[in-house]
């Protein structure tokens, strides 16, 4: 099924999501990845806030080439989520709602999402140039001395991208493969 | 004795690796088309069809197809007649320097492997030269991604284990490694040598041409047997599910120790990025 969502995003339409829906998300979200990740969640441990609003937000795992005139992004197709992994449920306690990556990633996190009505979103890994094509803002927020790594709020327009792990516990790679398996 | 000019190199490298990240090459591209057509699973299709699409954007507006622009690889065959004055290494890596800060590619070399700090310019490139007859001078180049790369694995099978051992141990590293090396992928496989050999062998069959077939015999039926063991996994386009995991295997061989098999496996993602060109 394909989907048009908004973000920052709607909590109740998150949690209508399954797995395989094609998802066209409009908004604001932010880039973030294995850097950016630890600083924010070592904020969370001294209890401080943090430099983003992450409530119903949308967090997607890119570290883009840079930017050629003219263009808001450079290519930015999505990095290993796995990596991702020891940070995440931290952030979904402070109501994340939807990350975006590639790959599969450990059966904990999977398993946090129905907890906290939450999705995990694949881009399609390589597509780099065609997603830079539904970003039409970028700017730093936040940790501009880490880069290409620094977290930048994105304005997307159609921004694509497939369900994989849904808010009931289902994992599109396991259903997926094992309906092909010969 | 033919004279090449050092600076040339550096220019061509240059030219080699902005073209590779733009510009997927015309055979690689096919491959992709022919996999969207047969593939079973309709998501698959699907993302295989966007794969294709991006491929061509990258064409039209000279953007990376991927934003990992990958390690720099270089292959250079030289000739025994042709020489040249300088260091071929810096002539490379300047040409590296000069791709990857000028033409908008991203950086991802870190200069130790534990204190993980940048270098900033994607150098050094990893360089292997092949000496041969005549006066030849042929570069090819490679940005390959991290990825992919991670997903590659070099393993000492013993002869007994033989050719069931090593389709296993194929099929297996392409299984366990799902969506992760963003399939559909080229498998590279490299077998005999010793330790070392086995995982350069591996590299090189990932430098053929995706079309081409071994002309080793044992090894080109091995090469359309893993193939297929390989798309019956299932992991399909970006590891969803589907029939098209693999859009080919390369297996290049090698003499080897009485006692030993070495096996390498390198991955390959669908931006199979290869230029090359001779000067
Ligand atoms: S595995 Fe290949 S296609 Fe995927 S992100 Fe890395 S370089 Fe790009």
């Amino acid at each position: 099924m394909k989907v048009y969502l908004n973000s920052p995003i709607n909590p109740e339409e998150v949690k209508k999501l399954r797995i395989g829906d094609e998802v066209y998300i409009t908004g604001v979200i932010y880039t973030g990845r294995d850097a950016a990740h630890k600083r924010l969640c070592e904020l969370l441990d001294k209890r401080e806030s943090l430099p983003i609003d992450v409530k119903n937000g949308v967090i997607y795992y890119v570290g883009p080439t840079p930017a050629k005139p003219g263009r808001a992004i450079g290519s930015a197709g999505p990095t290993s989520s796995y990596r991702m992994d020891p940070y995440s449920e931290q952030l979904l306690k402070e109501g994340l709602k939807v990350m975006i990556g590639k790959g599969p990633r450990s059966k904990e996190f999977k398993q946090s999402l129905p907890k906290y009505g939450a999705v995990y979103l694949s881009a399609i890994g390589g597509a780099a140039a065609q997603i830079s094509e539904s970003v039409k803002k970028c700017e730093v927020v936040a940790y501009e001395d880490l880069g290409a790594e620094a977290i930048h709020r994105l304005e997307v327009e159609n921004f694509y991208a497939i369900v994989t792990y849904d808010s009931k516990g289902n994992d599109l790679f396991e259903q997926g493969i094992e309906q092909y398996k010969k | 004795m033919r004279k090449i000019d050092l600076q040339l190199v550096t220019d061509k490298i240059k030219e080699l690796f902005i073209d590779a990240c733009e510009n997927i090459p015309e055979n690689v591209l096919n491959a992709l088309k022919k996999a969207a057509e047969e593939e079973q699973s309709p998501l698959s299709k699907e993302v295989i069809n966007k794969i294709v699409e991006n491929a061509y954007l990258g064409r039209e507006k000279h953007l990376p197809i991927c934003q990992d622009t990958g390690v720099a690889v270089v292959y250079l065959t030289i000739g025994s007649e042709v020489y040249f004055e300088g260091d071929i290494y810096e002539a490379v890596n300047e040409g590296v320097r000069l791709a990857y800060t000028q033409g908008y590619l991203r950086k991802s070399v870190v200069r130790h492997p534990l204190d993980r700090v940048n270098t900033k310019d994607n150098t050094p490139a990893i360089v292997h030269i092949k000496m041969v007859p005549g006066d030849v001078f042929k570069i090819d180049v490679a940005p390959k991604g991290g990825g992919s790369e991670n997903m590659s694995l070099v393993k000492m099978l013993i002869p007994a284990d033989g050719i069931e051992g090593i389709k296993k141990l194929v099929v297996d590293t392409v299984f366990n490694a799902g969506g992760k090396p963003c399939p559909p992928l080229v498998v590279g496989v490299g077998i005999g040598g010793n330790f070392e050999k086995c995982a350069l062998l591996a590299k090189e069959a990932l430098f053929r041409e995706i079309d081409d077939e071994s002309s080793d015999p044992i090894a080109n039926k091995l090469e359309k047997e893993l193939l297929t063991l390989i798309n019956n996994t299932g992991v399909g386009a970006m590891g969803f599910g589907g029939t098209k995991t693999c859009l080919a295997v390369k297996v290049n061989v090698h003499p080897c120790h009485i006692a030993s098999l070495p096996v390498a496996i390198n991955i390959q993602c669908h931006a199979a990025r290869h230029k090359s060109c001779t000067l």
